[in-house]
């Protein structure tokens, strides 16, 4: 294998390794195949572009008070939900973590727990930018896959 | 395929292209399976996509519900499950599952990320036929099939329910001699009279998406004024003929507004919490109207026939049993439609009933077959069957008890169990069971040779390994599935059975033998011999059942028309069988021996042996007969003690008749052959 494979290999492992992503992250790659090569890459890419506007739905959404926690907890129900399929670990996590604070009418938690999301949601990106980018030059490598 | 929002035509067109064949595609049931996937959320639906594309499933997707159920409506029959997101903004998830089960009648999946225990338990109570939660696993995708097999089994039943209550309109259609004898290639079948007024039912549908029935499409105001009619009448008093007379819409026929009716009891037991199935189908299918039915199918024509003939059967039940049944034996009466209906309603049209039969299969529609039954004849003849059935008594295995001695012998032969299979045929629980239990239902009840040609059907799909139905589509109970004879097993269920057994045996003339397949109708009897050749590990008590009601019949005035039936089924039966072992073939040497016009003679020669043999098994004949098939007879025979008799009788025929070996000796079905 060569640097760039190895890198790629190492920036994947340690996204899983420091929590950023979970299993269901592999389950994509698993679907990855010929006829859909870039399939992972399509499908963050994808998520990205939406959950954005779901993240600036959300925002105004709390910037109106008093906060329909309803509404609010609706909104993370289904920003949880796409971010789950991804394999979105950390973002999940503060996903239930906002969605607990909604139940419980805390708008203080939910607006804290907001920004803490946000940025897990940037940082996930980076890194999985970075990584498709240099899994692209690095060429065709075997990512761990799980045993059929 | 991409849908991104909506459902493009092609989505749907690509999609419904799966079970053009279901021949082919039903081999590798799953693969194929059409589903519809709903969900507001690009990327899960993307994701979703690709992992149903990896199921080797036809996929498509819509965002948002409102399109989904246009694509359903526009499509009937385009999509056998549907899965869809619980939180939607246009439109919520739980209202979309009660309209597609309403209107449509698919199984529906839902899903969320959501796993409260009280967003489960609505997807319950609201009919959902499972619950996943998201992220969705490719593992959680790969068995939603069984949701598919599951409810066509069910709707069989209940549409042999609902059936067997309009039986007794139903005329059998004078027999036609000509048809039986001469046609056993498909043109005679064809033209019994009953089958033409199927056929015509069944012309109208649309071959392109796979042969099915037309089904009724519940729209909603077809739906508000069927529950302004049941809130008029009240629900305890609606009955479906009422509610139909209240409804006044043209077209609309008593079949399907009952088994509406059954579908909207369902529905409001679910909303009030209670959801129980009336699934009766196994059981209740047994019961002896609809057990019979069951039965019957496979029986079918055969069957009713034999009843008849024996005496046993009441000429009038025996009629709407062969109503039932298919129309097979048109001339006996014997309603063959049972088991076309079951399986693909076949006995209107062999074609249809294959096309129902794969269509079910591909579409799993369980609404087409209880629809497209209900349509078509199936209900009607179902409802006949039932009666038929009633009358013999209870249909499991009761059909024996119910009057036709013979009928009831065989019907005992055929075991209760057959019931419970014909039944079954749906669940494809039991493919071996089918074939007993088909043959069961059949001679006692007369069973609507629906159901026994179902069996008969089932039978042959699977032949020698049941693949049957339970996997397929329940509905099409018949072996279709089962076997591996049935080319498209799967779906075959209650269309092709027949006919993929007829068509990969080969051994039948395609025409002749594919109407007798498929309605299963045709040969209930061969069917159920067939099956009982085929599965020779299976008891096909049906064997015997099916011998028996030559026999029968043959003494009966049947004779004329039973035995070219008989015959042919047999032939057919034979043929499909022979895939296993040869003993198909000699199966139908030895119906046709007894079904041919010296069946008659024969059969009272050899009539004692038949008639013993009748009584006993009719299958056992089919044991006898079968010295090809060295697995097969020995099947027979260990099913059937009274194979001695049939046997003899067998060799009788069979000396007449020849070596069947090719697996439609019947060639056509010309009694000539056999041998007085």
């Amino acid at each position: 294998m060569d640097k760039n494979q190895r890198q790629v290999r190492l920036m994947r492992q340690s996204l899983f390794d420091q929590g950023f992503l979970d299993e269901q992250f592999i389950q994509l790659e698993e679907l990855q195949d010929d006829a859909n090569p870039n399939f992972v890459e399509e499908i963050a890419t994808s998520y990205y572009q939406d959950s954005s506007r779901s993240l600036q739905t959300i925002e105004l959404a709390l910037e109106k008070t008093p906060h329909d926690f309803n509404k609010l907890d609706g909104y993370m129900h289904q920003f949880k939900g796409s971010s789950s399929s991804i394999g979105a670990k950390k973002v999940k996590a503060e996903c239930q973590q906002f969605r607990e604070y909604c139940k419980a009418g805390n708008g203080e938690g939910c607006m804290r727990t907001f920004q803490a999301l946000k940025r897990e949601h940037a940082t996930l990106k980076k890194r999985l930018e970075a990584y498709f980018q240099l899994a692209r030059q690095a060429g065709p490598i075997e990512t761990a896959r799980r045993p059929k | 395929m991409n849908l991104s929002n909506g459902m493009g035509s092609m989505s749907t067109a690509s999609s419904s292209g799966a079970w053009k064949s279901a021949d082919v595609v039903s081999d590798q049931f799953p693969a194929g399976l059409r589903v519809l996937v709903v969900d507001d959320d690009p990327t899960c639906l993307m994701i979703l996509e690709k992992m149903l594309r990896t199921c080797l499933y036809e996929v498509t997707k819509c965002n948002r519900a409102e399109i989904a159920l246009k694509l359903l409506r526009e499509n009937k029959n385009g999509f056998d499950i549907v899965i869809s997101d619980v939180h939607m903004p246009d439109m919520d998830g739980f209202k979309l599952l009660e309209r597609v089960g309403l209107e449509m009648d698919l199984p529906v999946i839902m899903m969320s990320a959501d796993d409260g225990k009280s967003v489960v338990m609505k997807g319950v109570t609201h009919g959902a036929c499972d619950y996943l939660i998201k992220p969705v696993r490719i593992e959680a995708l790969k068995n939603i099939w069984q949701h598919v097999v599951r409810k066509k089994k069910n709707e069989w039943k209940e549409v042999e329910q609902s059936g067997s209550v309009e039986e007794g309109d139903r005329q059998p259609k004078p027999s036609d001699d000509a048809d039986y004898s001469s046609s056993a290639n498909e043109g005679t079948w064809k033209n019994s009279k009953r089958r033409k007024d199927e056929e015509e039912e069944a012309d109208e549908r649309d071959d392109s998406s796979t042969l099915k029935k037309p089904r009724v499409v519940w729209s909603v105001e077809l739906h508000q004024q069927f529950v302004g009619a049941v809130n008029q009448l009240g629900i305890d008093k609606a009955v479906p003929k009422k509610i139909l007379e209240l409804m006044n819409v043209p077209g609309l026929t008593r079949e399907n507004v009952a088994s509406h009716l059954q579908k909207y009891r369902l529905y409001l037991r679910r909303l009030s919490g209670v959801s129980q199935h009336p699934s009766n189908l196994n059981n209740s299918f047994l019961s002896p109207q609809e057990a019979s039915f069951g039965a019957m199918s496979s029986l079918n024509g055969l069957d009713l026939q034999t009843l008849a003939v024996t005496g046993q059967l009441p000429a009038q039940s025996l009629a709407t049993l062969q109503a039932g049944l298919g129309r097979s034996t048109a001339k006996s009466g014997m309603p063959m439609p049972l088991v076309d209906q079951r399986n693909l309603f076949s006995f209107e049209n062999p074609k249809l009933r294959f096309a129902e039969g794969q269509q079910h299969l591909s579409s799993s529609k369980p609404m087409n077959l209880l629809h497209g039954i209900p349509t078509n004849m199936e209900a009607k003849q179902l409802a006949n069957l039932h009666q038929s059935a009633q009358s013999l008594g209870g249909v499991n295995m009761q059909v024996n008890a119910h009057g036709v001695q013979n009928s009831a012998l065989l019907m005992q032969m055929s075991q209760p169990q057959s019931r419970g299979q014909i039944l079954n045929e749906t669940s494809g629980t039991h493919v071996p069971r089918l074939s007993s239990s088909m043959g069961q239902p059949i001679l006692s009840n007369g069973i609507p040779s629906g159901v026994l040609g179902r069996n008969g059907i089932a039978d042959n799909g699977r032949g020698a390994g049941y693949n049957p139905v339970q996997q397929n589509s329940s509905m099409l109970n018949f072996p279709l599935n089962n076997s591996s004879e049935l080319p498209g097993n799967n779906f075959t269920l209650g269309s092709t059975p027949g006919m993929s057994s007829l068509t990969s045996k080969g051994a039948f003339p395609e025409d002749a033998n594919c109407e007798i397949k498929r309605s299963s109708g045709f040969a209930p009897s061969y069917d159920i011999f067939n099956e009982l050749h085929h599965h020779k590990s299976n008891d096909w008590d049906l064997q015997n059942v099916g011998l028996t009601f030559d026999a029968s019949q043959h003494t009966n005035t049947m004779h004329g028309s039973l035995d070219s039936s008989v015959l042919v089924h047999q032939g057919f039966s034979s043929s499909q069988r022979s895939a296993p072992s040869r003993n198909p073939s000699t199966v139908g040497k030895a119906m046709f021996s007894i079904g041919e016009g010296t069946h008659h003679v024969n059969v009272q020669n050899n009539g004692q042996h038949l008639n013993s043999l009748i009584v006993d098994n009719t299958v056992r004949v089919k044991a006898e007969r079968v010295p090809d098939a060295s697995s097969q007879t020995s099947y027979f025979h260990e099913q059937f003690g009274q194979e001695d008799l049939m046997s003899a009788l067998l060799k009788q025929q069979q000396e007449g008749i020849g070596a069947t070996e090719n697996e439609f000796d019947f060639d056509g079905y010309s009694l000539d052959n056999i041998p007085v």
